[in-house]
């Protein structure tokens, strides 16, 4: 058994999956801070039709995930800030996505073993190039991040008082939902179009059940991705069981321990101490 | 009218349409620095809109406002801002340091290491309000008041002139809006600042106010408290009888809404029930 080891695919797998978890694990705490689970969601899909459609051209299908999932993000971004609107165009730039992707699989229908790792991954054949690829696109993603952290995380939650100090509400938004484009181009790799809310979401919804502390948040999410991804890859690698199977499982189990043993409850607000509100209150 | 150097807001004919509705005409006024003006109004009156252009983020239908001078400018690090109340989510991984803390530096790229400077100037804020105490709480987690207070010192954190406050009292128990009253008063008076205090309830900032700007029905008056809310200048601006009634030093204005609190429960997250 240990001799599977000694194969190169084993040891890209570990590669890619690792800066596949990074780069999720320090995304994922502005995707719950933000509510945008359902962007992510849409990225993916939309790249799944950008997927087909290079494989359809016969081009790199990162290429068509990139490429689809910037346009898509640019589109959403485009289309306005109000949640409620942006759902409803998410849903219909969805459909029709998803829709055009089926349709370059069926015109191009010799290759569906395409489709199925485009729909869950196909971490255990990344060569190099794929590692490298991987690597250059991650660190795009986590450089913007470190740049626009800061006047994201202040125009997420007070987006009015934001604004007002003069950050660019809307234009955030959108390198936001950019470098969820490329994150989501690293996921899919790894885990699919389908499973990308596994990596790119529960790390942080299972980090914020162990703390609300904003650094701890982060450092919490990229282990809880880390330890989903390779030993979900460690798994496959043993069982011959598919990794998109492990991965999910290990990011649910976390999720459930953290639930029930995690020291964040939702809690009434804290009770202020020092002062005596039933005196003070009625004088006036 | 421009700019005399104590001058720290001016207006000059300024009129706001949104849409086809025109919410104050030919609104002319200068206000002094270091003044304390309550901008009172019934809702829809467009109090909060004439902060948003005190802030740059509306335009003027017609006239001009200058702000030390020159025109308003969206991002100033001169004018403090406190938003209105807004629930927080008791699970975002925010701390109150964070909040205060966006008032400094929120609006720069980059990644954040905070200088020692940086942090001592968040402490100072903190303390201003009193929330030392709780600064290291998740904000989602805090009482409506202790929030708010948590608001007001991200406004005061970068130590602006002009102080611009919209309805910071709207869901605070008694206890709080005295508080909240008592910080921005002390900062008005002992920093020289500008405050503009948007309320539909003067009673709270009597003790802090020197003049009183009503919007009402599209008409405006500006004056001292005893000047605007008379029974004879409220029934003009409402072409109704009016009454103002004093008790207990408190004002109580009849016949003229102001988009009194009419028994809004308060939502102060204090929220343990122990209002009186």
């Amino acid at each position: 058994m240990t001799s599977l080891w000694q194969y190169a695919f084993v040891h890209n797998a570990l590669i890619a999956g690792a800066i596949t978890a990074i780069v999720a694990g320090c995304v994922a705490p502005f995707v719950t801070l933000r509510n945008q689970g359902f962007g992510v969601h849409g990225l993916a899909e939309v790249s799944f039709a950008g997927a087909a459609g290079a494989v359809f051209l016969r081009l790199p299908v990162e290429v068509g995930v990139l490429g689809a999932s910037f346009l898509a993000a640019i589109g959403f971004g485009a289309l306005g800030v109000r949640l409620r609107e942006r759902d409803i165009a998410i849903g219909s730039v969805l459909a029709f996505s998803t829709g055009t992707g089926v349709l370059f699989l069926t015109l191009y229908r010799t290759y569906s073993t395409e489709a199925f790792s485009i729909l869950f991954g196909s971490i255990l054949a990344v060569g190099p190039d794929d590692v490298v690829r991987a690597a250059v696109v991650g660190a795009i993603a986590l450089g913007a991040l470190a740049v626009i952290g800061r006047p994201l995380r202040f125009a997420s939650i007070d987006p009015e008082v934001a604004d007002a100090r003069g950050v660019p509400v809307r234009l955030l938004s959108t390198l936001f939902l950019l470098v969820l484009a490329l994150a989501v181009t690293v996921t899919v790799q790894v885990i699919g179009v389908l499973l990308v809310l596994t990596l790119l979401i529960a790390p942080a919804g299972t980090a914020q059940r162990l703390t609300l502390h904003p650094v701890r948040v982060t450092l919490y999410s990229v282990l809880i991705a880390l330890g989903a991804t390779l030993g979900g890859i460690v798994c496959a690698v043993y069982t011959s069981w598919p990794v998109s199977f492990f991965v999910p499982t290990f990011s649910l189990g976390a999720y459930l321990v953290a639930r029930w043993l995690g020291p964040v409850h939702r809690a009434m607000p804290r009770t202020p101490a020092g002062h005596h509100e039933t005196s003070t209150g009625s004088a006036g | 009218m421009i700019s005399a150097p104590d001058t720290a807001i001016a207006a000059q004919s300024a009129t706001l349409a949104l849409g086809r509705r025109r919410l104050w005409e030919d609104l002319t006024f200068t206000v002094p620095r270091g003044e304390f003006l309550v901008v009172l109004g019934p809702n829809g009156a467009g109090k909060t809109s004439l902060l948003r252009v005190l802030l740059g983020l509306q335009r003027l239908t017609s006239g001009s406002v200058w702000i030390d001078g020159r025109p308003p400018r969206r991002g100033d690090p001169h004018v403090g801002y406190v938003a209105q109340y807004r629930a927080i989510d008791p699970d975002l991984p925010v701390l109150g340091r964070d909040l205060v803390g966006f008032g400094l530096d929120g609006h720069r790229w980059g990644p954040s290491l905070r200088t020692r400077a940086s942090a001592a100037r968040i402490d100072d804020a903190l303390d201003l309000v009193g929330a030392r105490s709780y600064a290291d709480t998740p904000v989602g987690r805090l009482s409506g008041g202790e929030q708010q207070r948590l608001r007001i010192a991200q406004a005061l954190v970068a130590s602006p002139g002009l102080l611009l406050c919209d309805e910071p009292l709207q869901s605070l128990d008694l206890y709080y809006q005295r508080a909240v009253v008592e910080q921005i008063s002390d900062w008005n008076r002992r920093r020289g600042a500008t405050v503009v205090f948007v309320t539909h309830d003067i009673n709270p900032v009597l003790p802090a106010v020197d003049r009183v700007l009503l919007l009402a029905r599209r008409r405006w008056a500006l004056g001292a408290v005893d000047q605007v809310l008379t029974a004879d200048s409220l029934s003009r601006l409402y072409d109704a009888p009016v009454e103002v009634l004093r008790h207990a030093g408190r004002l109580v204005i009849l016949g003229a809404d102001l988009g009194a609190h009419e028994l809004e429960p308060a939502l102060d997250g204090a929220g343990h029930g122990a209002h009186a």
